[in-house]
């Protein structure tokens, strides 16, 4: 395999050798339990009001998952990981629909039988 | 392109062993499936919960009332150095390297998976008997016992898995699926704690929050 193509098929993130990736382990380890600590101090410690609260903690969440996904189970932008990232966003859509649909429908209905 | 190679989801195989990950590829991939499909499972049981967390209560207590913090922190510090640890084992795996660092790794991850059900299993225990709150009482806490409970019996599910898995390195070695199998395991390991970071937000942090 020659040197040019590597960067076309190849996610270089997926040959960085041992050490590298080690590496990738314990900063995606450090990540996540700093923002894991950040969500439990923000709502032991009362530092915002409700609402803002409820938003950034749930922020704290989304900024976790995606540590998750990308230290731990090694999903990027690559280009040949193209695939796996269509998979994961089809299956976001997803989530988004039925979730969104159901919160939608319920309140809806809970709000019509007051 | 002289050499096409394809990469799946995961940790990848293809340098450290090439034959093995040109059978990962389809392998993995339609595991991920599965996963991605266990995820939507989890995100509805989590948005009947917005709804029932909000309008099921009936006359039982709320969450406001039943949870508290240290418990579910104490519980994601526990999954998240299992995550972490599974992932060393991976690496172990990737590299093939000692077979005894990879079975300790294993170890380590059982056993916190194993605190983490017990901590788990006092907690509904504890809701279901002392603050006699079972799953029956209202809507929500039937809610919060299915999806709380489902995320336990994933767990639970993967520590037999993980069991099998040690005793197959050690008759088979990872010169075989096994290694195939153990990529796997990792994949749903971290999968499980993705679901955890958000029951712990949406139950638990919002709970006390409102």
């Amino acid at each position: 395999m020659s040197e040019k193509h590597r960067g076309d098929d190849i996610a270089e993130s997926e040959d960085l050798g041992r050490k590298e990736e080690l590496r990738r382990y314990l900063i995606g380890g450090a990540a996540t339990i700093l923002l894991t600590l950040a969500a439990f101090a923000v709502v032991a410690f009362n530092l915002f009001d409700r609402g803002a609260t409820l938003l950034t903690v749930s922020f704290l969440a989304l900024a976790q998952i995606a540590a998750h996904f990308h230290f731990f189970l090694h999903i990027d932008l690559w280009k040949s990981h193209r695939d796996d990232l269509m998979l994961i966003l089809f299956t976001l859509l997803i989530i988004l629909l039925m979730v969104g649909g159901t919160t939608w429908i319920l309140f809806d209905q809970w709000s019509r039988m007051m | 392109m002289s050499e096409k190679k394809v990469l799946h989801p995961g940790l990848n195989l293809h340098a450290t062993d090439p034959g093995r990950h040109s059978q990962a590829e389809t392998t993995v991939f339609g595991f991920w499936i599965f996963l991605m499909a266990d995820l939507v499972l989890f995100a509805l049981l989590l948005a009947t919960y917005g709804s029932m967390s909000a309008h099921g209560v009936a006359d039982g207590p709320g969450p406001d009332e039943l949870f508290e913090l240290k418990m579910p922190l104490i519980q994601t510090l526990v999954l998240l150095a299992s995550s972490f640890t599974i992932g060393m084992a991976m690496l172990h795996v990737k590299y093939s390297s000692d077979l005894q660092g990879l079975s300790l790794w294993l170890a380590a991850t059982a056993l916190l998976g194993l605190v983490f059900l017990v901590l788990e299993a006092r907690d509904f225990h504890r809701f279901a008997v002392t603050e006699d709150a079972p799953p029956q009482r209202s809507g929500f806490l039937s809610i919060y016992f299915l999806l709380t409970g489902t995320h336990w019996l994933h767990v639970a599910c993967g520590l037999v898995w993980m069991a099998l898995l040690a005793v197959q390195t050690r008759a088979w070695g990872l010169a075989s699926q096994v290694k195939l199998r153990l990529m796997r395991l990792g994949l749903y390991w971290h999968m499980l704690d993705v679901v955890w970071v958000a029951i712990f937000t949406f139950v638990y942090l919002f709970g006390v929050i409102s």
